[in-house]
C-alpha cells in the first residue's frame, strides 16, 4: 500500500493503531547482523507488512533478505521459498535503464534466504527502502504468500555513477505448517537500518 | 489518515464474492485485500469486474495491462513477461489478476487490489493489483494489472470470481482517506 495511506502510524509507538493498520513492532539497529521479530506473526491479522528504511550495508554487494520460521522450527534454515525477482535500473548519468529477471536471486524450493534488493554498496550515502508483505502466515492449511518492493542505490559495477535499482520479489513458503518469526540480514557482513512491522485487521 | 477495515467476505466454494454496498464517495481510495484464495478447478484464472447499478450488472468497459514474474518449483523456467492473454482492449469482461491458480489443497492466492475514486462522476477510474499465487504448473507466479473502467459514471459495486468454477476466499475491503 502506498506510504501516505497509513503515514499517521509510521510515526507512532508499538500498539498504536490508526484505523484497522496496527504498529507491531520497530526495530532500529546499526552495525546488527540481523534483526528478527520473534512470535508476532499469529492468526490475528491476515496479512502483515514490513517497512524497510536506512537499510545500510556494511560490506559491498551485501545483498538484503529474509527468511522465516515455521512454528515447529527455530533456526531460519528450513523453509522451502519458491520465488521471483526482477529489477528495472538506471544509472545517475542517464546510462543503463533496463527491466530483467533476474535468475541469480530467485529460489526453486530453496532454504535460503530471501533475496530482495539488489546489489547494496558500503558508500556512506548508499541504502536501500522499502516494503514487504506477508499474507496469512498461520495457515495451516494453505503455503504463505509474500512478495516485496524495494528500492536500491549502489555504486558497484566500477562506474562513478551511482545506479538505482527498483527489485520485485514475490513467492511463497512451500509449508502448511503456520510461520511466526522472521528475521532479516545482509548476505554478509552487518548492516545499519529500521525495520517496522505492521498488522493489517 | 487511517486504513479502515469495511467489509469481509469470507467465501467457501461460492461462485463469486461481491460487494454491493459501501462503495460511494466516503473514502477516494478503496483496497481490497484477498488470501487463500483457492479454485474448485484447477489453473484457472481470479478475475474482478465493477458495477455501475449497485451489483445488477458487472460489465464495465476496461483497458488495462497485465504482466507476470514466474518461476517453477523445478528451475526449469523462470521469466518476466507481458501477458496478451489476459489484458483488455475496452472490453466488458471480469479482469483477469491473476492467473492458473492451482486447485490442490495447499494451494492459493494472495495480494491486492487499489481502485481509485470510484465514486467520481468526471473521470475514468483506475485500478491496479499486485496478486502472488501458487499455480499448478507448480510455480510461483506473480502478476500485476492495471487499468481504467472507461465510464464517467461512479462505480458502485465490485465482483471477484474465477474464470471457471466456484472459489475459497477470504476478501477484505478498506477504505483510505
Amino acid at each position: 500500500m502506498p506510504l501516505g495511506a497509513h503515514k499517521a502510524t509510521l510515526f507512532g509507538a508499538a500498539g498504536v493503531s490508526t484505523g484497522d493498520v496496527v504498529l507491531l513492532g520497530s526495530s532500529t539497529v546499526s552495525d546488527s547482523s540481523g534483526v528478527t521479530f520473534s512470535g508476532l506473526m499469529t492468526s490475528t491479522y491476515g496479512e502483515y507488512i514490513f517497512k524497510l528504511y536506512n537499510i545500510h550495508a556494511d560490506t559491498n554487494t551485501a545483498e538484503f533478505g529474509f527468511q522465516c520460521n515455521a512454528t515447529d522450527t527455530a533456526d531460519f534454515d528450513d523453509l522451502l521459498i519458491t520465488s521471483t525477482h526482477f529489477d528495472a535500473d538506471h544509472r545517475e548519468d542517464g546510462a543503463g535503464g533496463s527491466l530483467q529477471y533476474n535468475t541469480g536471486k530467485d529460489q526453486a524450493q530453496g532454504t535460503a534466504f530471501q533475496t530482495i534488493t539488489s546489489e547494496n554498496d558500503s558508500t556512506s550515502d548508499s541504502s536501500a527502502a522499502g516494503e514487504l508483505h506477508i499474507f496469512n502466515p498461520a495457515s495451516t492449511t494453505y503455503v504463505k504468500h509474500f512478495y516485496s518492493r524495494m528500492s536500491t542505490v549502489t555504486l558497484l559495477g566500477g562506474n562513478a555513477n551511482p545506479l538505482h535499482y527498483d527489485s520485485f520479489c514475490a513467492g511463497y513458503f512451500n509449508d502448511t505448517t503456520a510461520i511466526d518469526d522472521i528475521q532479516f540480514k545482509a548476505a554478509a557482513g552487518t548492516f545499519d537500518g529500521t525495520i517496522k512491522m505492521w498488522g493489517v485487521k | 489518515m487511517a486504513m479502515d477495515l469495511i467489509t469481509t467476505n469470507t467465501s467457501s466454494g461460492a461462485a463469486s464474492s461481491d460487494f454491493t454496498s459501501s462503495i460511494d464517495s466516503t473514502y477516494k481510495l478503496y483496497i481490497f485485500k484477498f488470501y487463500d484464495v483457492n479454485p474448485a478447478t484447477d489453473a484457472t484464472r481470479f478475475s474482478f469486474q465493477g458495477s455501475i447499478d449497485g451489483g445488477s450488472n458487472y460489465n464495465v468497459t476496461i483497458t488495462s495491462s497485465t504482466f507476470k514474474a514466474y518461476h517453477t518449483e523445478s528451475d526449469s523456467a523462470a521469466a518476466l513477461a507481458y501477458d496478451v492473454e489476459t489484458d483488455q482492449a475496452q472490453g466488458t469482461g471480469y479482469q483477469d489478476i491473476q492467473g492458473d491458480i492451482g486447485n490442490a489443497s495447499d494451494e492459493s492466492g494472495a495480494g491486492e487490489l487499489f481502485l481509485f475514486n470510484p465514486s467520481n462522476t468526471t473521470y475514468i477510474k483506475h485500478f491496479y493489483s499486485t496478486v502472488q499465487a501458487y499455480d499448478s504448473a507448480p510455480q510461483s507466479r506473480q502478476t500485476f494489472a492495471a487499468g481504467y473502467f472507461n465510464t464517467t459514471s461512479a462505480i458502485d459495486a465490485i465482483s471477484f470470481k474465477m474464470l471457471s468454477g466456484n472459489m475459497d476466499a477470504v476478501i477484505k475491503m478498506y477504505g483510505v482517506g
